[in-house]
């Protein structure tokens, strides 16, 4: 009887059901219709069956787009993860100076992408930024360049002020997950005679697999998220070099009011994002998860 | 002959310690390296937001200036955000509660019932933590003008709920799993409804919970950018993140200005940071680490 359903139960979770359909799950079933729309937003939709859908392999900038996403995916991992990981274990020794570097390692994740972008759009400008600044003051001019200007370095650009951004939210789960490794297991590889290398590739790291899952995991469809930044540092440019998916459907849906072409590329947007949570739980498990936490 | 099987111990333990200082000694040197390269920019925000126009122009910018000012934050203060200001408090502060009072009730009902009807819901919640908010925002801006919300903080609160929903009650179902069978039974016996349990019990037992997960929600509602932007059109409803970008083509070339506002715009996450350092962190991480 205790277990069952009553009224009063139905009353505690109907409005978090009510507000999760109406406008998340519902939202995102009817960018499904809404993609056979031939649709501004203002007149009256046109049905026009699977056009969009058509249209989408034989543009090629939704192509392009998709290959930008999937770059930028690859390239803010690959920043993000080692970086991240030896942080997370420096800052889990238990020194002083180490959790005093921690606090200040922290600030960027203060600030919105939007603030952040606007900041180094700053730092980076080729005129008067603080980059180019320095290199000039040190005699190495030749490293200055149009950060973001330059269609062959936006989007690495955008990649390391993202890595900048995140890094230290990775840092604090990878430092919470080498805390968690029993020091018995250290004691033992120390007796074995297992120097500080050996021990970081064949304890540490083999330890923190299922933290580098989660970390990864957030990395990877949280790229597919990276709009803000984007949208305020380059819009896109210069010309298409930073148009990554989102940006793409923003500015096809919300720019050019296309409306049923961009809930296309939302729906590949929210396939890609729902499919690399599926595998990535596939090879880990949440399950498997918590059964090492009680193990430890 | 107790202390002599004690020693071993303690030497062991002093040579443990002396090696595992000893390893990586890049590993310090990496560290400090990154503290220029994280918090610098940062600290250049600051140094910058205390320049003057003419100081910007013409002084060393890597250096804080030798005659800072305030100036940039009253002309910030004089351009309207106190109103933006509290537009963001006003969406945070009520998307926060209403996130965090919905979910805890369903978490409650979602541990305590074993219907496959609740079983159900749950994973439909779980399936939602993979929705990207980029997916599902065009029809959330049909939905909202259809609604008759649009350019309203209303129409920034609602979604944002829902979007808050589905990592909040992941983690509070977590908590509340761990409350013993017997405290509800021992109340179950004193005739308390599941009103009174959630009042009563839950919610004063998942407490430091709570606080994670609405600083969490905060940290993402106050930054959020794409329901402004597709959702608010006029500056009477506009939040902080987009201020700051209005600001940006306002001030284009009066970067000590801007860097003001960008630093204003952080203010209630900075003084969280400072004065509640664990409470933020335990909040951002709320979920991933446990």
């Amino acid at each position: 009887m205790k277990e069952q359903l009553n009224w009063q139960r139905i009353v505690m979770i109907t409005p978090a059901i009510a507000f999760f359909i109406i406008f998340a799950l519902g939202p995102m079933v009817m960018a499904g219709y809404f993609s056979f729309l031939d649709w501004n937003g203002v007149a009256v939709p046109k049905f026009t069956g699977f056009s969009n859908w058509i249209n989408v392999f034989t543009d090629k900038f939704a192509g392009m787009s998709m290959l930008l996403t999937l770059k930028m995916m690859i390239l803010t991992w690959v920043i993000q993860t080692p970086i991240s990981l030896l942080l997370g274990v420096f800052l889990a020794g238990k020194q002083r100076y180490r959790s005093i570097l921690g606090v200040f390692y922290f600030f960027p994740l203060l600030f919105s992408s939007a603030a952040i972008g606007i900041t180094w759009s700053y730092i980076l400008n080729p005129n008067f930024g603080l980059v180019n600044s320095l290199f000039h003051a040190l005699g190495l001019s030749s490293l200055a360049k149009d950060w973001i200007g330059n269609p062959q370095l936006a989007l690495y650009t955008i990649a390391v002020v993202i890595a900048w951004q995140f890094i230290p939210f990775h840092t604090l789960l990878y430092q919470a997950g080498t805390r968690q490794i029993p020091d018995a297991i250290y004691e033992a590889a120390e007796i074995d005679g297992a120097t500080g290398i050996k021990k970081f590739f064949h304890i540490t790291l083999p330890q923190l697999k299922y933290t580098i899952t989660t970390s990864s995991l957030l990395m990877l469809t949280g790229s597919l998220t990276y709009f803000d930044l984007v949208y305020v540092m380059t819009g896109g440019g210069p010309g298409n070099a930073t148009m990554i998916l989102p940006m793409y459907m923003y500015k096809t849906a919300f720019m050019d009011q296309r409306m049923g072409y961009g809930s296309v590329l939302a729906i590949i947007l929210a396939v890609i994002g729902i499919l690399l949570s599926l595998v990535m739980l596939k090879i880990t498990g949440f399950n498997k998860m918590e059964s090492q936490m009680e193990g430890v | 002959m107790l202390s002599t099987a004690a020693k071993p111990v303690v030497h062991f333990k002093q040579k443990k310690i002396r090696k595992r200082s000893r390893l990586n000694p890049l590993l310090p040197l990496f560290g400090l390296l990154w503290l220029l390269f994280s918090f610098y920019p940062v600290f250049y925000m600051l140094i910058t937001s205390l320049r003057s126009q003419a100081g910007f122009l013409l002084g060393v910018p890597w250096l804080p200036s030798a005659h800072p000012t305030f100036e940039n934050y009253l002309t910030v203060l004089q351009n309207d955000f106190q109103k933006y200001f509290l537009n963001s408090v006003i969406v945070s502060v009520v998307t926060v509660f209403l996130i965090v009072f919905v979910s805890v009730s369903s978490a409650y009902v979602i541990v305590r019932t074993k219907t496959k009807t609740v079983r159900f819901i749950f994973n439909v919640f779980l399936v939602g933590l993979a929705i990207p908010i980029q997916a599902a925002i065009i029809p959330i801006y049909v939905l909202i003008g259809k609604l008759g919300v649009y350019n309203t903080l209303l129409g920034l609160i609602l979604p944002s709920v829902a979007f808050g929903i589905p990592l909040t009650v992941l983690i509070l179902v977590n908590f509340i799993r761990d409350i013993p069978n017997e405290l509800y039974e021992s109340m179950a016996l004193e005739g308390i409804t599941d009103f009174g349990m959630l009042k009563s019990l839950v919610i004063p037992l998942t407490k430091p919970a709570l606080m994670s997960v609405a600083i969490y929600n905060f940290v993402q509602v106050w930054n959020n950018f794409l329901f402004p932007l597709v959702l608010t059109q006029t500056p009477d409803v506009r939040v902080m993140p987009l201020a700051v970008v209005s600001y940006q083509g306002e001030f284009t070339i009066n970067v000590p200005v801007l860097l003001a506002a960008v630093v204003l715009s952080a203010l209630p996450l900075i003084l969280a940071y400072v004065f509640g350092r664990r409470y933020l962190l335990k909040g951002l991480t709320a979920g991933f680490s446990k």
